[in-house]
């Protein structure tokens, strides 16, 4: 009982360790106060109020969102592609050329950032703005968006296409009346782990970006100005209210398409 | 009449493997023909060349007379029962059943009623509303079946339909199926390893052996003359025994090592009559024990008995003879009155020189 109980003991005080810091950024948020310390003063929402006036923190987080809606959808376009090839397709060097697309997973972020930049602005002499981040933020949330997809592929019965072609459709056509809607848990689960990862996203969008920054990036800005934390906090807060609701949803989708289609969950991001 | 499908040479390779080697095949309008075989000898890769999945590597498959190199899937007179069903399960089985009609230019309630009465055929009237994914097996085979009926194809293809059904069901299938099938007057394919079920299913059964086709018959003459030993291996239990063979004339005379001799008419030789060492073949209930007190105008050898197996209906017993070198596997009905042999026990076994197969190979 004994080894029990110090187990217990040491796995709450690992999951304090992990969340409490998130834990004080709603606090401070609300706290009436400049200075980021104990004791707290009293209970505000200046601090959002704040937030929704500054003009260049808003036009950041467009930024950011059209950013991380585009990442969302490329990456799950091309993660689509590599998904079906993977468990439909025979071909050869299918095994390396998996690997290599599953590469940027594990890809430092700064070496992505630096070669993407010596790429863009040296080799190819393009100017630095959304689209270079869409471009790089693609690229590291494809392999995301392709491990999530191989599960709803490989789940699928590949006799259901080839029924529908039997059943009189066209190739294109069987894709989009049966396998789509079968993988379409996959696809939004996949989006969805797309876009939270691109949203907050901080190494590369800070080389890439031109002109107009994205919200974590003007984040980073504003903590050289000590009486701007606060906002900072408000942002935070909603960020981290937004992930876990995204990510919910995204699991959500993904434990659906498993039970329709009717196999084992083997476990995903949640 | 020319046959409703056409194989001519059909050849399909992967790299080096060759599935399908010079595959040759004539199915008549209306037959119930299946493509019986181990796992692995082409037979599904045969059916899917038919259905349009497979490229042939050489060779021509004509489907009522019209050649179908380069005709895809979709444009095929052809309709499959996959062996997982596909039944879709995102949709309801009226929607399953009604997706081959997406092009049909009937009226909606036309259609709607085409899928009620293919419901009704397969024994689901009314289930039209349920969701496809919680149906049973046995339910989702019958929506596969309404699915691919309601467009009314020259061929149905059956891609082993039964084989993830429990045995029960899979039994009470087969005579559904042999019953539609005469009902519609469709013609047939059916792929399967279970020989029984070729057996009980089929007017006509093609054996394949990897690529090839070993023999192709009515399942009665597949039974009784399996042309060669692997033919009679894969169908049913047989008894090989050593045998030498000699031709006066017409006759054909074999000697069974420890039975005897006989004469065999050449219709017992389907794979051809060799000269000198042969194996001849013996169906287990072509042999028959002698129990005490019967007598017999067949021939009679004497054995002891190795090995009782009872399965209630039937007892299979093992009998040592002496110059056989194996024992002779004997079928015998549980009649009334007849007693269950121990082992050890001497007995007289009845065999029947027409009953012989000579086997090549």
């Amino acid at each position: 009982m004994k080894k029990g109980r110090s187990l217990g003991t040491y796995a709450v005080l690992y999951l304090v360790f992990l969340y409490a810091p998130i834990v004080l950024l709603p606090l401070f948020a609300f706290n009436d106060a400049t200075i980021i310390a104990f004791p707290l003063k009293g209970f505000t929402t200046q601090w959002f109020e704040a937030l929704a006036t500054n003009a260049a923190l808003l036009q950041s987080l467009r930024n950011s969102l059209f950013i991380a809606v585009m990442t969302a959808i490329f990456a799950t376009l091309l993660g689509m592609c590599a998904a079906r090839a993977g468990a439909m397709a025979e071909f050869p060097g299918k095994k390396g050329i998996i690997g290599f697309v599953m590469l940027p997973l594990v890809l430092p972020e700064i070496i992505v950032a630096v070669s993407l930049l010596i790429v863009l602005r040296q080799v190819l002499g393009l100017n630095l703005n959304n689209w270079s981040v869409i471009a790089a933020h693609t690229l590291i949330c494809t392999p995301f968006s392709i491990a999530i997809l191989n599960g709803a592929f490989q789940n699928l019965d590949p006799s259901m296409e080839e029924a529908a072609m039997d059943l009189g459709e066209s190739r294109w056509s069987a894709f989009r009346l049966v396998t789509l809607p079968l993988v379409m848990p996959g696809i939004i689960s996949s989006m969805l782990i797309a876009f939270t990862i691109s949203l907050d996203e901080f190494i590369i969008a800070f080389f890439l970006t031109g002109a107009n920054p994205t919200m974590p990036v003007y984040i980073w800005g504003l903590l050289r100005f000590p009486a701007q934390l606060p906002v900072v906090m408000a942002l935070g807060t909603i960020l981290v209210t937004l992930s876990v609701v995204l990510l919910v949803i995204a699991e959500y989708f993904r434990r659906r398409g498993m039970a329709r289609a009717g196999v084992k969950d083997t476990g995903g991001f949640l | 009449m020319t046959p409703l499908i056409e194989l001519k040479g059909v050849e399909k390779h992967y790299g080096d493997y060759h599935a399908l080697r010079g595959i040759d095949l004539d199915i008549r309008q209306g037959e119930f023909f299946s493509l019986l075989g181990p796992s692995g000898c082409g037979k599904t890769t045969l059916l899917r060349t038919i259905a349009g999945f497979e490229a042939v590597s050489s060779g021509t498959i004509r489907i009522d007379g019209r050649d179908m190199k380069g005709v895809a899937a979709n444009h095929r007179p052809t309709n499959m029962v996959f062996q997982s069903y596909a039944v879709f399960p995102h949709l309801s089985v009226a929607e399953n059943v009604g997706f081959g009609l997406r092009r049909d230019p009937r009226s909606k309630a036309e259609k709607a009623r085409a899928v009620e009465q293919a419901l009704e055929m397969v024994g689901l009237g009314g289930y039209g509303q349920r969701r496809a994914h919680a149906l049973s097996g046995g339910q989702r085979q019958r929506v596969a079946l309404a699915r691919a009926l309601i467009l009314e194809p020259k061929v149905l293809l059956l891609d082993e339909p039964l084989s993830a059904l429990d045995k029960k069901m899979r039994e009470q299938m087969q005579v559904e199926l042999i019953r539609l099938q005469r009902q519609v007057g469709i013609t047939f394919i059916l792929v399967t390893h279970d020989q029984e079920e070729a057996l009980v299913m089929s007017d006509r059964i093609a054996v394949m052996f990897e690529g090839e086709i070993g023999q192709m018959a009515d399942p009665e003459t597949l039974y009784r003359r399996p042309a060669s030993k692997r033919v009679a291996e894969f169908i049913g239990k047989m008894n090989f025994l050593p045998a030498d063979v000699r031709r006066d004339g017409g006759a054909i005379e074999v000697d069974v090592a420890g039975l005897g001799r006989g004469a065999i008419a050449a219709e017992q030789a389907p794979g051809g009559v060799p000269v000198g060492a042969a194996t001849v073949g013996l169906r287990p209930e072509t042999l028959a024990i002698l129990f005490e007190g019967e007598a017999t105008d067949r021939r009679v050898a004497e054995g002891v008995v190795d090995e009782v197996v009872y399965y209630g209906d039937m007892t299979y017993y093992d009998v040592r003879v002496p110059g056989v070198d194996r024992p002779l596997n004997i079928a015998m009905k549980n009649l009334i009155g007849r007693p269950v042999l121990d082992v050890g026990t001497k007995t007289r076994v009845a065999w029947d020189e027409r009953a012989l197969v000579l086997l090549p190979g």
